[in-house]
């Protein structure tokens, strides 16, 4: 089983990043690029088929190590 | 007065924090991260700068997962110093001893210069020894010193007086100018400037060496 995790800045956090990944689209000639924000996706292979059991195991993944709640959101897929 | 100073691989102020902290009376041990526990009787844990596991997936995350921050969190839990620095700052901030979190510089540069501070608040063991008001000056080098917490959060830092440091002119976005704050014990301290970098004459300010005198006398008095 794979589990994909997005993690995200919480939207209200200023994602310095982002804004200069829009500024540089922006230099390039792509109009109309109101915001970018920038995350990251971690790829976990999971042993077992149990699919509620992975959902649990890879959120408390994330509030333990994979986000850090305070400025980052999470989001996780299994597939 | 007993010292240790974590060293994880990618630390690289550890042996400056060793030398700050002698040179101000302490007797200091360095732990390698792997260590579950700490030196018996210890009154100070540093943790020092530098790129702890190499910034993988954030500033100080695996280093607060390590075995020897277990130890550190349990040594701050029964009343015990800690002081972290740069990288340290964020390992504890990452632990959950400090609130907040360090997020990438708003310049997105790493920044590597001298800057002012103000000494915000001097009821603590650590900033004691300034004068309240202080103006300082300390180096600072880091990517990530942008100091973010949320309303609520800096609220109760700012009424419980739990800003140690603040920037004169901000380098780096951090909220309210905030470039040090103290847990709710305030035997908890996390900075992003290096006061171990000016304890001596030769490294151009000794504005730092009031941190390590101070704390280690309160330590020594109590």
């Amino acid at each position: 089983m794979k589990a994909i995790v997005h993690v995200m800045l919480k939207q209200g956090v200023l994602d310095p990043q982002g804004e200069a990944v829009r500024h540089a689209l922006g230099t390039l000639g792509f109009e109309g690029v109101e915001a970018v924000r920038q995350g990251k996706v971690v790829e976990l292979d999971l042993a077992g088929s149990d699919r509620a059991a992975a959902e649990a195991q890879v959120a408390e993944m994330c509030e333990k190590l994979l986000a850090n709640t305070v400025i980052e959101s999470y989001r996780v897929e299994i597939a | 007065m007993k010292a240790a100073v974590i060293v994880f691989p990618g630390s690289n102020c550890d042996r400056d924090m060793a030398v700050a902290l002698r040179q101000a009376g302490a007797d200091v041990t360095m732990v390698w991260h792997k260590d579950a526990s700490l030196p018996v009787g210890l009154d100070l844990v540093a943790v020092p700068g530098g790129f702890s596991f190499g910034d993988y997936l954030r500033c100080g995350a695996i280093a607060a997962q390590s075995p020897v921050c277990q130890a550190v969190v349990a040594h701050a839990g029964r009343g015990g110093y800690v002081l972290g620095v740069c990288n340290g700052f964020q390992v504890l901030t990452e632990t959950g001893l400090l609130p907040g979190a360090l997020m990438r510089n708003a310049g997105l540069r790493f920044v590597c210069r001298t800057e002012g501070l103000r000494v915000s608040t001097t009821a603590s063991a650590f900033t004691a020894a300034y004068a309240a008001g202080a103006a300082i000056n300390l180096p600072v080098a880091h990517h990530d010193g942008n100091y973010f917490a949320d309303a609520d959060t800096l609220g109760r830092l700012i009424g419980e007086d739990r800003v140690a440091f603040r920037y004169v002119t901000n380098p780096n976005g951090s909220v309210d100018d905030i470039a040090g704050v103290l847990s709710e014990n305030r035997r908890v301290l996390g900075m992003m400037p290096h006061p171990e970098r000016a304890v001596d004459p030769a490294h151009g300010g000794t504005d730092g060496a009031a941190l390590f005198t101070g704390l280690i006398s309160a330590m020594v008095e109590a």
